[in-house]
């Protein structure tokens, strides 16, 4: 058995659910942050596949030319990204505790009517 | 002579008025000193200019030929010399008088610069040789009459009267100007001599004319006091003594008499409109002289008289008699200007006490104010050989000529002024004393009683031809004469001298003794509720008005603007607040199902 793109998009897909399904059910707020973090990677998964599953050569490379691996430099930057996302959000989560003595998003709600 | 010289008559008092108010306000005698002398160089210069030449002087002032032009010009004629006489000679005496009267007022340099400044209007008013000159210094009497009124201005009854007065005749002038521009637009000029000699070359409709007179007559009804706009003038009385003598009996009020005899040439052209000025006028006349039969205040009822006796005026140019017209203003002056400065030195030397029937017994206390009092009153009511008895017989009999009821009416109101004056003049000169100011009543200083006797005088004389020929001019006597030879002069004359008789005995009969009135007639009493009616009016209109504009102001402006903008701000945030429902949760599902919605509509439409 090879493993094609559509192994790869379905490992992408169900992390991005089980992502969702956190983000959408848990209420400790660290837990649904972790699973924003997921969704990402599901994402980042889905670039790298692509990526290497692009056959589609560079046109003006030359006589050996490779494939196209904009995708996975572009995962690179997500990942750096994200590192700085993920020092902010920790950092309002704790800030948000020291506030609330809670993580939970059921006590996160004073933003509404 | 030069032809510029009767500016000087003119702008003395202004610099006088000028210095008093900038430069010598703090001293009091410096500035009664200028005051008079400036009145007193008037009164020479206008002499000098009296016995000279006639001529006109002009200097152009708001000059867009052809556009339009208007200069500042003097004229000297024999109606302008007449009245430059009147006014700087009254002023002169007034000015003499304020001196004493004015003694212990504590703001006395702002009451003489206010004078000055009121001879200087007065002149302006008097020189002036075309219609917008006339009427800037038209304005300047209102001005300075609104000032003098409310002199003691701390006194609430001053300062409402002074408005009063100051409003009322900008009804007036309102339709004083109107007219002006009608007349303006049609004769292209605002000179008078230039109008004078278009109008007739041009083709102007008779309603035109007729309206353009009527609109300028409005400025004679507010200035001169005429119904319906007469209220003002009694209660101007608040003004000091002096004031009412010089600007509210003797000159001012006649500006509207002397302004219709300026423009008489016009006057002439309108039948409809001389109809209505002369019964304007006997209509004041005869309501002026009811009221005063019931005045208790001495000086209210000499301004009542004055009313009256400008109704006599009006109705003359009514009756195309400007000429008898001036010839009355002419004697009035003398013997109003006396009453009222007769009534000052009483009301001095009660200590400010005006109520007749507190008065009584003077005859003998104040002998000088008594005699020429006597004199003032006797020509003021038409006794024959008093100067009143001729010019008074002159406009009666320019009325008949004209209609028997104009005449009727003037014979009944001059029937009630010899009553009225009979009353005032035994009330306060003849019985007990009703008070313990009047047990001490005494004459003034001679500067009080001079003028006075000087006014007594020409009450006495300026009837006469060798007086009144001169006074008048060629023109103006040559009217009166021929108002004579048109007949019925000997029935007229006996008629009057009887309704002076009746009268007279009517007053004496009724009033000789008697500690309180005893008459009651409310309607009299009251104005005829000319205030109260037009309180009622101007108090209706205006709650009218107020209602309206508030219900605008309330419900359109605030209400459907001003908070309708705002409460829809309001209510679209207040719809919208239901979305903010607080659970992170439910945000971050909405946003995922955005996120569906949208790649719905990007990949699949």
């Amino acid at each position: 058995m090879t493993l094609t793109l559509n192994h790869y998009l379905l490992v992408s897909g169900l992390l991005f659910a089980i992502g969702f399904a956190g983000v959408m059910l848990r209420r400790n707020i660290i837990i649904i942050f972790m699973c924003l973090e997921l969704m990402l990677n599901a994402a980042n998964l889905s670039l790298v596949a692509f990526s290497r599953f692009n056959l589609t050569l560079q046109p003006n490379l030359g006589p050996n030319p490779l494939p196209n691996y904009n995708g996975q430099v572009l995962v690179f930057f997500i990942i750096t990204v994200a590192a700085a996302e993920v020092a902010v959000g920790l950092a309002i989560i704790v800030a948000l505790f020291r506030a609330r003595q809670s993580t939970h998003v059921e006590d996160i709600n004073s933003l509404k009517f | 002579m030069d032809a510029r010289f009767p500016w000087f008559i003119l702008l003395a008092p202004l610099a006088a008025a000028a210095i008093i108010q900038l430069i010598t306000r703090r001293s009091r005698s410096l500035s009664a000193t200028l005051s008079v002398a400036s009145v007193c160089f008037s009164l020479l210069a206008s002499l000098f200019v009296f016995f000279g030449p006639d001529g006109t002087s002009e200097v152009p002032w708001l000059d867009f030929r052809p556009a339009f032009y208007v200069p500042m010009g003097v004229t000297i004629d024999g109606l302008s010399k007449l009245m430059l006489l009147v006014v700087t000679g009254i002023g002169a005496l007034v000015h003499i008088y304020s001196l004493v009267y004015m003694e212990e007022d504590e703001s006395q340099p702002r009451f003489f610069g206010n004078l000055s400044l009121f001879m200087f209007s007065m002149l302006g008013i008097v020189l002036a040789n075309n219609f917008a000159m006339m009427f800037i210094f038209w304005e300047l009497v209102g001005l300075s009459s609104y000032l003098l009124i409310g002199h003691w201005f701390t006194r609430e009854a001053a300062a409402a009267a002074a408005n009063k007065a100051f409003l009322t005749n900008r009804i007036g002038d309102f339709g004083f100007m109107l007219g002006i521009l009608m007349v303006w637009t049609a004769t292209g000029t605002v000179v008078f001599s230039e109008m004078e000699a278009r109008l007739p070359t041009l083709s102007l409709t008779a309603g035109f004319l007729t309206m353009a007179v009527l609109l300028i007559f409005c400025g004679a009804v507010g200035k001169s006091a005429q119904v319906p706009l007469h209220v003002w003038l009694p209660d101007a009385m608040e003004g000091p003594t002096p004031v009412s003598a010089l600007i509210h009996a003797a000159t001012m009020v006649a500006a509207g008499v002397y302004m219709l005899a300026r423009v008489s040439f016009l006057v002439e052209l309108s039948a409809t409109a001389q109809t209505v000025i002369a019964w304007i006028g006997i209509l004041t006349a005869v309501l002026a002289a009811l009221m005063a039969t019931q005045q208790d205040d001495i000086k209210r009822v000499l301004a009542y008289s004055t009313l009256s006796q400008l109704g006599y005026m009006i109705m003359a140019i009514g009756v195309s008699a400007p000429g008898a017209a001036m010839f009355h203003l002419f004697t009035h002056a003398f013997f109003k200007a006396l009453l009222f400065l007769g009534a000052g030195a009483i009301i001095h030397a009660l200590h400010h006490e005006q109520d007749i029937w507190k008065m009584g017994g003077l005859s003998g206390k104040m002998k000088w104010t008594f005699l020429s009092f006597t004199a003032g009153t006797l020509a003021l009511i038409g006794c024959p050989f008093f100067s009143g008895f001729f010019s008074k017989d002159v406009i009666l009999l320019a009325a008949y000529h004209r209609s028997f009821f104009l005449f009727a009416l003037g014979l009944f109101t001059a029937l009630l002024t010899a009553f009225y004056m009979t009353r005032l003049f035994v009330v306060v000169f003849f019985g007990r004393s009703r008070s313990d100011e009047a047990e001490h009543g005494h004459d003034g200083p001679p500067a009080m009683t001079i003028p006075l006797q000087i006014l007594a005088v020409f009450s006495v004389i300026a009837g006469y031809g060798f007086i009144a020929n001169t006074a008048l001019g060629a023109e103006l006597t040559h009217q009166v004469h021929a108002i004579h030879e048109a007949g019925r002069a000997t029935l007229v004359m006996t008629l009057a001298t009887f309704a002076f008789v009746v009268g007279t005995a009517g007053g004496w009969l009724l009033y000789k003794g008697q500690a309180k009135d005893p008459v009651l007639i409310p309607l009299f009493r009251n104005k005829f509720y000319f205030d109260e009616l037009y309180e009622a009016l101007i108090a209706g209109t205006q709650d009218l008005l107020a209602t309206i504009s508030r219900f605008l102001d309330q419900w359109l402006i605030d209400g459907l603007l001003v908070r309708g903008l705002s409460g829809a701000a309001w209510a679209t945030g207040f719809a919208l607040r239901f979305l903010q429902f607080g659970n992170l949760q439910g945000y971050a599902f909405l946003f995922g199902l955005g996120v569906v919605t949208m790649i719905y509509f990007i990949v699949f439409r």
